[in-house]
């Protein structure tokens, strides 16, 4: 049977501008994922349990509030705490350039912008989740 | 069979785990379910369904934070439709629940329909049973957006509650067959709409008409409850939980439950040997064969069943050779 990728679309923090958010899970829906859509202001660990529970392939996280470099770190943190080190994580938002190093240290898949076009944010969630590897 | 044993211990991500292989049909999860059901068969299965946008999600939040209040652990599947062009779907149950976030009590599961038009899909069935087996007391079951016929779900949960919302028809509607005569519990949510009194007025007409005569010989003494919510605020939400633990005294005392459980799993019994021998069929019939039959199909010299009559009546020659 065929096994459709899972990916969870979380917005943290506390702004409330979801429309980019909604647009990318809009399109991983047409793209042929199943989208876990949790909606606005969720905490890290809102999200992190939502992912083991969903058992999820991949994480887009929709940041536009400029708090990427507390929440992301601490997102990656209760993953891998929960034994989900393979789950990838792709932000979307505002990002500084100067940011973008830091965030791929910490293992971040990709990070898009605003202007971004869907085909390659729906690129980039299929390679983060085949470079991941096959599950076991 | 180390996932079902963890799962035993309690490991919830042991148990996610599981989930997604039994959705995915992997014969291993099969393996890992077939040693956990033993420990199933003790939770109490509420299925709670009704058309788009009449706050089922918002309901089940309420529900599952009352039944909580008392102690009980609560699992929550909630299905939501596959796109039938891409097979995508978007899974938003959650955002109605995120009072349920962190609460070790609680397991929420999204599941995608895949294809299936009943209102659940194809796994779900065994996603509830191993979460029974994990241990949850209750499990609600929230149906996609259901209009009129998708009554799955009173297969496969013990306790059916039907959601309407003020204007969403006339009191034909109340009369028409399908999800209205699945209900063991009517809830008019959003009640303080326009129009909630009138929904009320219509259903109540309807139960009325209806019990007594159609339905007899499946509850002799049980009449559905018809009950007014506002979810968004919590309001009679205590009196749903309490209405539901009523039906599940009911369904012991009466023998009705363990009537419905045999003939739900007898449907199970009966859906898993239509799977099993088209499987085996399929792997006596070559591909070839198949496909020659589809264009017969297509070509209109024959109907697809006339084809089907065909293909499972004669052995595949070719195949045999082959062999």
């Amino acid at each position: 049977m065929s096994k459709p990728l899972r990916v969870l679309i979380a917005k943290p923090g506390l702004d409330g501008h979801d429309r980019g958010a909604k647009v990318v899970a809009r399109a991983l829906r047409d793209a042929g994922m199943e989208v876990i859509y949790t909606g606005l202001r969720q905490t890290p660990e809102m999200i992190a349990e939502a992912a083991l529970q969903e058992d999820v392939d991949a994480v887009g996280i929709s940041i536009l509030s400029g708090a990427h470099m507390t929440l992301i770190p601490r997102i990656l943190e209760l993953l891998r705490r929960q034994g989900q080190g393979h789950v990838r994580l792709l932000v979307g938002g505002i990002v500084p350039d100067d940011d973008l190093p830091a965030l791929q240290e910490l293992g971040v898949a990709a990070v898009f912008g605003p202007g971004a076009h869907t085909e390659a944010v729906i690129q980039a969630f299929r390679a983060a989740v085949a470079a991941a590897g096959e599950r076991t | 069979m180390e996932l079902a044993d963890a799962v035993l211990a309690g490991d919830r991500l042991a148990l996610a785990r599981l989930l997604s292989r039994i959705e995915n049909g992997d014969s291993d999860g099969q393996r890992e379910l077939a040693v956990l059901y033993a420990n199933g068969g003790r939770a109490h299965r509420v299925g709670i369904t009704g058309p788009p946008g009449t706050g089922k999600s918002t309901l089940v939040n309420e529900l599952a934070k009352a039944l909580r209040a008392s102690g009980d652990t609560v699992a929550v599947v909630a299905v939501d439709p596959s796109s039938p062009f891409s097979g995508g779907a978007i899974l938003g149950d959650r955002i109605r629940m995120r009072d349920l976030a962190g609460d070790p009590g609680v397991f929420i599961r999204s599941m995608a329909s895949r294809g299936a038009l009943g209102g659940l899909s194809r796994a779900t069935g065994d996603v509830v049973e191993a979460l029974d087996a994990a241990g949850f007391q209750w499990i609600l079951i929230e149906t996609v957006g259901a209009g009129q016929a998708e009554v799955d779900i009173a297969r496969t949960a013990q306790t059916t509650v039907v959601v309407e919302a003020p204007g969403l028809g006339d009191d034909v509607q109340a009369i028409k067959a399908g999800i209205l005569e699945i209900a063991d519990l009517l809830v008019v949510n959003k009640a303080d709409l326009p129009g909630a009194e009138a929904s009320l007025r219509a259903l109540r007409a309807s139960l009325e008409f209806g019990y007594g005569s159609s339905r007899e010989e499946a509850s002799e003494s049980w009449v559905p409850p018809l009950l007014a919510t506002i979810a968004t605020r919590g309001e009679g939400v205590a009196e749903l939980a309490a209405a539901i633990r009523r039906h599940d005294s009911y369904l012991g005392a009466s023998g009705e439950g363990e009537r419905r459980d045999r003939r739900r799993t007898e449907a199970e019994l009966e859906a898993a040997l239509r799977d099993q021998l088209v499987a085996q069929w399929r792997e006596g019939v070559s591909e070839g064969r198949l496909q020659a039959a589809l264009d017969e199909v297509l070509a209109r010299r024959q109907t697809p069943r006339q084809a089907a009559e065909r293909l499972a009546a004669e052995p595949d020659r070719a195949r045999e050779a082959e062999r």
